[in-house]
């Protein structure tokens, strides 16, 4: 189940990658986004994916899952949440003001 | 167990809830901002003091006890930061309450800045690794507010550049946690040293620590990742770049000083090498672009860079001397660049302009002015008997003793090209024809002035009283250097 995780870890990595060199505004978006999971899944998955009950006092069980990285994660995930969306508008005004989502366009000169 | 470690995370949070209720009432909003930026000041003087004669003061909280729990750590360097991101707290408030435009003040520009200084704090004080990550988080988001805030072309931008980079290396931040807690099994600061001690692996670590590096270099402008600073901080009003350019790199600054003294200290032939490598090229780059701009807030934000690397290069020698004169630099580096960003702001109140070529004859119109950013930027540049000499002096003193005469020299060369970039910066905007109107000389700044004075005067005073105050970093360089105290302070409470 982790080497499988691990593949697909590296798959969004790969194509977080490629997204963000690409020139389009919203890809650069899409593509952090998707970096982001595949950190968020990193973090479970080396955490090591255990076949435990929950790590409940009650449950009296021999193996129990670790509940520190789903704490994480979910930490993480919010900031992830509140920062793509502030990016997205962002990037709508970025587009709106400057009448282009080609990041090649929005290099800038010393000059100005 | 002491509770006033918190307070300094607690009160500005608190209070930026509160001021988000007060938008649209100015005169209520500066009221409850300035009372409670002087409030934290005394605050964390208070809490150094107390730490400076106990000891390492830390909060379990919840009552989880540690390694298990989130602490809060408050050791003589953190109180040191704390005091100083309130002193630049302070000053760039008032500064803000007579620069910033009203359009800002109502559109939550108070209770993102102390959303900022929040996170500044929380990142100094917190004693995990993902707490970090969390207070970076919450600085960085309100910055990317700060920084945006206005909408104009240019900071529009730029200011999404800054954004997608920063979120990049929160990405990579959480892949090097990952990567760690599976080594290692843990996140808390003092048990990581610990388990990195027993660890057999090396190699894993070594890894593990040039990512973490990486992370904390984006943050904080080193070498190959300084690239965004120059034109994000041009962007936004004088307070906000005078707030960013003294605290947010140095808060990527303090996390490398933090990690790569307390937890990734097995090997320092391979880690501390690269890092006084990084050094010296992040000096030498950054100095090169300040000499090429013709721009006040751009050679101020080029500088930033330079002086970066005297920081790492401290750590980088990795001594008890080295390490104080790092720590020296940071307190001097902090005041005297944050001084110098109000006073472009203020010139720039005057001529309208941050353009050097527009400007002239600032002498003869504001003496005051012309005078006092003279004395903060011959600091700047290491001229005795400012503050700015010690710290470097000390610096390059231990690189004579471990004979790094490789950076030894081109931190030499970089403080004669920044005493020629600040030279001209006051040639060209103080001395010659004057070139703004009379209207605009006539325009009294005396008010203005009134914040920058504390940070002039404070880098008179860290020069003048440099034996008592390097005494203190020496102390503090002792704290940090040996992790025990740390890690008995955090795990046998």
């Amino acid at each position: 189940m982790e080497i499988l995780m691990s593949i697909t870890v590296g798959v969004l990595f790969m194509v977080g990658t490629y997204l963000i060199l690409t020139k389009s505004l919203l890809r650069l978006v899409l593509g952090l986004m998707l970096l982001s999971h595949g950190a968020h899944l990193l973090l479970l998955t080396m955490a090591g994916l255990k076949q435990g009950s929950p790590p409940l006092l009650g449950e009296e069980a021999a193996y129990y899952a670790d509940p520190l990285p789903q704490a994480l994660i979910l930490t993480a995930i919010v900031i992830s949440f509140g920062v793509t969306a502030f990016l997205l508008v962002i990037a709508y005004r970025t587009y709106k003001e400057h009448k282009t989502d080609d990041l090649d366009k929005l290099r800038g000169s010393a000059d100005e | 167990m002491n509770n006033l470690v918190i307070l300094p995370i607690l009160i500005p949070f608190i209070v930026g809830v509160l001021l988000i209720f007060f938008a649209k009432q100015h005169g209520i909003q500066r009221f409850i901002s300035g009372l409670t930026s002087l409030f934290l000041l005394g605050i964390s003087i208070y809490l150094a003091i107390y730490v400076y004669q106990e000891g390492i003061q830390t909060v379990a909280l919840g009552s989880w006890q540690a390694p298990f729990g989130i602490v809060l750590v408050a050791d003589m360097f953190a109180t040191m930061m704390v005091i100083l991101s309130s002193i630049v707290g302070v000053v760039c408030l008032f500064f803000a309450f007579q620069t910033i435009s009203s359009e800002r003040e109502k559109f939550y520009f108070y209770p993102f800045y102390f959303f900022l200084i929040t996170g500044v704090n929380g990142a100094f004080l917190t004693g995990d690794l993902f707490n970090l990550f969390v207070f970076f988080e919450v600085m960085l988001i309100a910055s990317y507010v700060l920084i945006v805030m206005g909408g104009t072309k240019y900071q529009l931008r730029e200011s999404l550049k800054y954004v997608a980079i920063n979120i990049f290396a929160s990405i990579l931040f959480i892949v090097g946690v990952a990567y760690l807690y599976a080594a290692t099994g843990t996140l808390n600061f003092a048990d990581l040293a610990v388990r990195v001690a027993e660890l057999e692996q090396q190699g894993v670590i070594n890894a593990i620590a040039i990512l973490f590096l990486l992370v904390f270099g984006m943050k904080g402008a080193l070498f190959p990742l300084y690239f965004w600073l120059p034109r994000s901080y041009y962007g936004p009003p004088a307070a906000i770049a005078a707030l960013f350019g003294g605290l947010l790199t140095k808060v990527g600054i303090y996390a490398i000083m933090r990690t790569f003294t307390l937890i990734f200290t097995h090997d320092p032939g391979f880690t501390h090498n690269i890092i006084l490598a990084l050094a010296g090229l992040t000096m030498f780059f950054g100095v090169l672009g300040a000499v090429s701009q013709f721009d006040f807030k751009r050679i101020l934000s080029y500088h930033i860079i330079s002086q970066v690397g005297y920081m790492v290069m401290g750590l980088g020698i990795y001594t008890q001397l080295a390490i104080a004169g790092a720590i020296y630099y940071i307190a001097h580096h902090i005041i005297v660049k944050a001084a110098l960003f109000l006073f472009a702001g203020a010139t720039q109140k005057i001529t309208g302009t941050t353009d050097l070529k527009q400007m002239g004859g600032l002498l003869k119109t504001h003496p005051w002015l012309a005078w006092m950013f003279f004395i903060s930027a011959m600091s700047l540049a290491g001229i005795p008997p400012l503050s700015g000499f010690f710290s470097k002096f000390a610096l390059i003193l231990s690189g004579f003793e471990e004979g790094r005469y490789i950076i030894v020299t081109v931190a030499l060369l970089v403080g004669l090209l920044t005493l020629f970039s600040m030279m001209k910066i006051f040639i060209y905007a103080f001395w010659g024809e004057q070139k703004h109107s009379e209207t605009q000389a006539k325009q009294k700044i005396g008010s203005l002035l009134v914040p920058i004075i504390p940070l002039v005067a404070l880098t008179i005073v860290l020069g003048f009283a440099a034996e008592p105050i390097f005494q203190y970093s020496l102390q503090v360089a002792d704290q940090i250097l040996d992790p025990s105290i740390y890690i008995n302070s955090v795990l046998k409470e």
